[in-house]
């Protein structure tokens, strides 16, 4: 009888994941992503208009999580200190004391009014990739945005996944009356016109990043329960799940134990993809107007800028290749996930 | 001069090397039987003599009527395609187009090959389903393959396949997805129209009871390598090479203990019942029911063994399935006394202990995505609770030892591992360990051997007939295979149709003539 290879044992997630990791264009994009999600997260490090530490008159400061009138450092006002401010800048520039700012010195709400040119402003030392219509800085709104699109689109996710893989799966294991009615549900509910739900509640609710999370998700299940039903289906009448029906198996446990493990290709597969789509509605929403609230820095408000001052090259375009980057890496990571997935090829590595 | 010569041939995949030198030669009018397990490269042998694997990298020389076939260009190789050297595949079922019918299929072979109309075409396909027997011809030849039994689409895959007047036909494993009492037709339909045409055959097949019956010469292969060839009664009765006599030793000797007295299982008036959709308008109201299992009676002694045999569709699995609760059935079942209706949740999963099941694919019955030790240990953890870790992983490994997984001592280290790193055998012994750690007094065995190799089918078969003393194991044992039963059961049941047409003890109802034809060696002069 021959033995097995005198490898460690390697389940079949772990040998998935090596497939991928072979893959470099789809590895790269992942790090790529992750890189750039890690960096937007501590976004208010990276570009605020509040120094990250300051030094003044024998006494240290951290503005970054303090609120300081500007009487602090020997200005006239009670009011809370604007760093941008020339007057300001004299005062921590003066022997003595120092402060040290984030790389970028606009937080995405500051309005620059020291800008020379007339809003919106075209890239500067000031604004390296300009200003958008109210005088933010692009870079800082591209930034916070894009943090907001990635987070959102996770959100959407990780709802859109647990409730649609707990659906199909319920669906797809007890078959018969339960799937037709649950089946017949989906009809219904996939048969809503989006679009139109997200204007009506739009003007009966306020506007919400919390709110659009939900509509999106209530409808984004759909597909994931679709996959995850197919496959149940078909793993429901193998042989293992029998053998572990045979031998007295609770139905809850043949379900997460048994046959979810090997239903969850599609959905992994899937999660790029449903991120990237995630991004992609909350930009139209918000290039509608649809959006998130007013003053939030979203990607699919800058469009809308763009598309308003079409003369200000910079903000469209800046919009669309941050868009266009953050979608690519995402779906150049769900092609390699959907090889390293791949059914034949998990039999091709064994084939005699 | 040979019709077809084969040497030094290399096949490999991407690097691999699946057939390392293989020569041979079939001459007109022959019939060359080669045998191998599965993996052996003898598909990949006989078509890489058509060139029909675009990935696969070529050596060697195959002559066919003097010609270099690994020469030809791709207008000389279409026309030997089909036109000189033609292929019937083992499932007929996925090798007819199902959209097409089957007379559409045989004329487009015509039409390419030798340039008729449609009408000749026609008439054509309608003469050659006619030569293979296919009852009423003229309408068949409108037919689709669904609207065919397994026989007749295997015909109508002749019929295909010798339209063109071939002078070799390669028939892979042709009758492994039939019926045993289907494969004989088959065989001597392929034998006549042989001797008719003067047409060789490649015969590729691993059963040996069919290459008693067919072939001239035998070639035999073993992982890639051709280990011996020679006429059929030199290598059935003095083989040379140790893997042409272990493949002949496999066929399975009668090894049946004595069963004891009692009744673990009894059934009376069995019956399995599908809900069908009822055609059109009607089937918005209602379902009609197809009957699997039309009432079979039996009981089961401890350490005996009933084999209950049938062609696929006989509703054997289905009483399998009903015996084990899986599905609902009417009439009695009672397992060591207890009746499976009538009792609750908890006392359903009680009795789920005393009856175990192995199924036919270890590749589908073990979930890939658990461990050995979550496999085995799970039935455990469902009856035996109270079990410590250490007590658990000290009775999964004496289950792994008790099936012969390893050597002792040697089992700690496969707990680990996960299904894919195992052999067909070694999985089917998985599972046969995964059925016996809850000490079960009956096990269904559904097919247990019917998707392993020959020589791995005699080692499990050997193993349940030791455990089966060992424990004084009851088995219901499903088959189609007629060697398997002889060699374990002590009673057999045959079915029909749903229903149980013979029962009795093993020795009165093997010596039906209908097993008997296959199976008895008869050489053909």
């Amino acid at each position: 009888m021959p033995t097995p290879a005198a490898a460690s044992p390697q389940g079949p997630w772990r040998r998935a994941w090596r497939r991928f990791r072979g893959n470099r264009l789809g590895y790269r994009s992942l790090q790529a992503f992750l890189v750039l999600t890690l960096l937007s997260l501590f976004a208010e490090v990276l570009s605020n208009d509040k120094p990250l530490l300051v030094r003044c008159n024998g006494h240290w400061y951290v503005p970054i999580v303090q609120t300081l009138p500007e009487t602090t450092f020997g200005g006239d006002f009670h009011t809370a200190t604007d760093y941008l401010d020339p007057f300001i800048r004299d005062l921590l520039a003066r022997p003595g004391n120092f402060a040290i700012f984030p790389p970028n010195r606009y937080h995405h709400s500051t309005i620059n009014y020291f800008s020379r040119e007339p809003d919106p402003a075209p890239p500067s030392r000031q604004n390296w990739l300009g200003t958008d219509d109210r005088g933010r800085d692009l870079l800082a709104r591209l930034l916070y945005g894009f943090r907001l699109s990635v987070l959102f689109a996770l959100a959407v996710t990780v709802v859109t996944t647990l409730f649609g893989v707990l659906y199909g799966a319920i669906q797809g294991y007890f078959a018969g009356w339960t799937d037709i009615s649950m089946e017949r549900f989906v009809e219904v509910w996939g048969a809503m016109p989006t679009l139109y739900l997200l204007i009506i509640f739009s003007a009966f609710f306020a506007p919400s990043v919390g709110l659009l999370v939900t509509l999106i998700s209530a409808f984004g299940w759909l597909g994931i329960a679709a996959y995850v039903r197919a496959e149940f289906l078909k793993n429901r009448s193998l042989d293992y799940v029998r053998a572990a029906k045979a031998l007295g198996q609770r139905d809850r446990v043949i379900i997460f134990r048994h046959v979810l493990p090997n239903c969850m290709t599609p959905v992994i597969t899937l999660i790029p993809f449903e991120m990237a789509g995630a991004i992609g509605a909350l930009t139209s929403l918000d290039f509608l107007g649809l959006g998130v609230p007013e003053g939030t820095p979203s990607l699919g408000e800058l469009l809308a800028q763009g598309k308003n001052n079409l003369d200000a090259w910079w903000i469209s375009l800046a919009t669309f290749t941050v868009l266009v980057v953050t979608l690519v890496l995402l779906i150049l990571v769900g092609d390699a996930l959907r090889d390293a997935l791949d059914p034949r090829k998990e039999i091709t590595g064994e084939a005699p | 001069m040979n019709l077809l010569e084969v040497q030094d041939l290399c096949v490999s995949f991407g690097g691999r090397r699946v057939v390392d030198r293989v020569s041979f030669a079939i001459a007109p009018g022959e019939k060359l039987a080669l045998v191998g397990e599965s993996g052996s490269g003898k598909t990949v042998t006989a078509l890489a003599t058509l060139r029909l694997q675009t990935a696969a990298r070529l050596e060697g020389s195959v002559r066919f009527q003097g010609r270099e076939v690994l020469a030809m260009g791709p207008a000389e190789l279409q026309a030997l395609r089909g036109n000189e050297i033609a292929v019937i595949f083992q499932e007929p079922m996925t090798a007819l187009n199902p959209v097409m019918t089957i007379g559409a299929q045989i004329m487009e072979a015509l039409q390419l090959h030798k340039g008729l109309n449609r009408g000749l075409a026609r008439e054509q396909a309608i003469a050659a389903l006619a030569r293979v027997e296919v009852a009423e011809p003229e309408r068949r030849v409108d037919s689709f393959p669904h609207q065919l039994s397994g026989g007749q689409r295997q015909r109508a895959m002749i019929a295909m396949a010798l339209a063109c007047d071939p002078k070799l036909l390669i028939a892979d494993e042709p009758t492994t997805a039939l019926d045993v009492s289907i494969r004989l037709q088959i065989l001597d339909l392929l034998d006549q129209i042989r001797r008719e045409r003067g047409l060789a055959v490649l015969m590729i097949t691993h059963d040996l009871n069919l290459v008693r019956r067919f072939a001239d010469r035998v070639a035999v292969m073993e992982q890639g390598v051709l280990v011996e060839q020679g006429d059929l009664r030199q290598v059935m009765e003095a083989p040379v090479h140790p893997y042409t006599r272990k493949l002949i030793d496999s066929r399975c000797e009668r090894d049946v203990g004595v069963p004891g007295v009692g009744c673990v299982l009894a059934g009376r008036g069995v019956r399995v019942d599908y809900p069908v959709p009822r055609p059109g308008l009607r089937g918005w109201f209602g379902k009609g029911s197809f009957t699997a299992v039309a009432g079979a009676d039996f009981t089961l002694a401890p350490g005996e063994t009933l084999g209950v045999v049938g062609e696929s569709g006989s509703g054997k699995t289905s009483l399998a399935l009903a015996l084990l609760d899986l599905t609902a059935a009417g009439g009695e079942i009672e397992v060591a006394g207890q009746a499976w209706a009538g009792l609750g949740k908890d006392g359903r999963r009680g009795l789920r202990r005393r009856i175990q099941v192995v199924f036919q694919d270890p590749f589908s019955s073990l979930s890939p995505r658990m461990t050995v030790e979550q496999i085995v240990g799970e039935g455990l953890q469902i009856h035996e609770p109270g079990l410590d870790p250490a007590q658990r992983r000290l009775r999964i490994v004496a289950a792994l030892e008790d099936v012969g997984l390893a050597e002792k001592g040697d089992v700690g280290q496969l707990l680990d591992r996960y299904p894919h790193e195992f052999s067909g055998g070694q999985r089917q012994r998985i599972a046969i360990a995964r059925a016996l750690i809850v000490r079960p007094e009956i096990v269904v065995l559904d097919e247990p051997t019917s998707s392993l190799d020959v020589t791995i089918q005699k080692q499990v078969l050997q193993l349940l007939a030791q455990l089966q003393r060992r424990h004084g194991l009851s088995y219901v044992l499903v088959t189609h295979d007629i060697d398997v039963v002889r060699a374990m059961a002590h009673r057999v049941m045959v079915m029909k149709d749903g229903r149980v047409v013979r029962s009795g003890p093993a020795e009165q109802i093997l010596t039906d003539r209908l097993w008997e034809d296959l199976d008895e060696p008869s050489i053909h002069p």
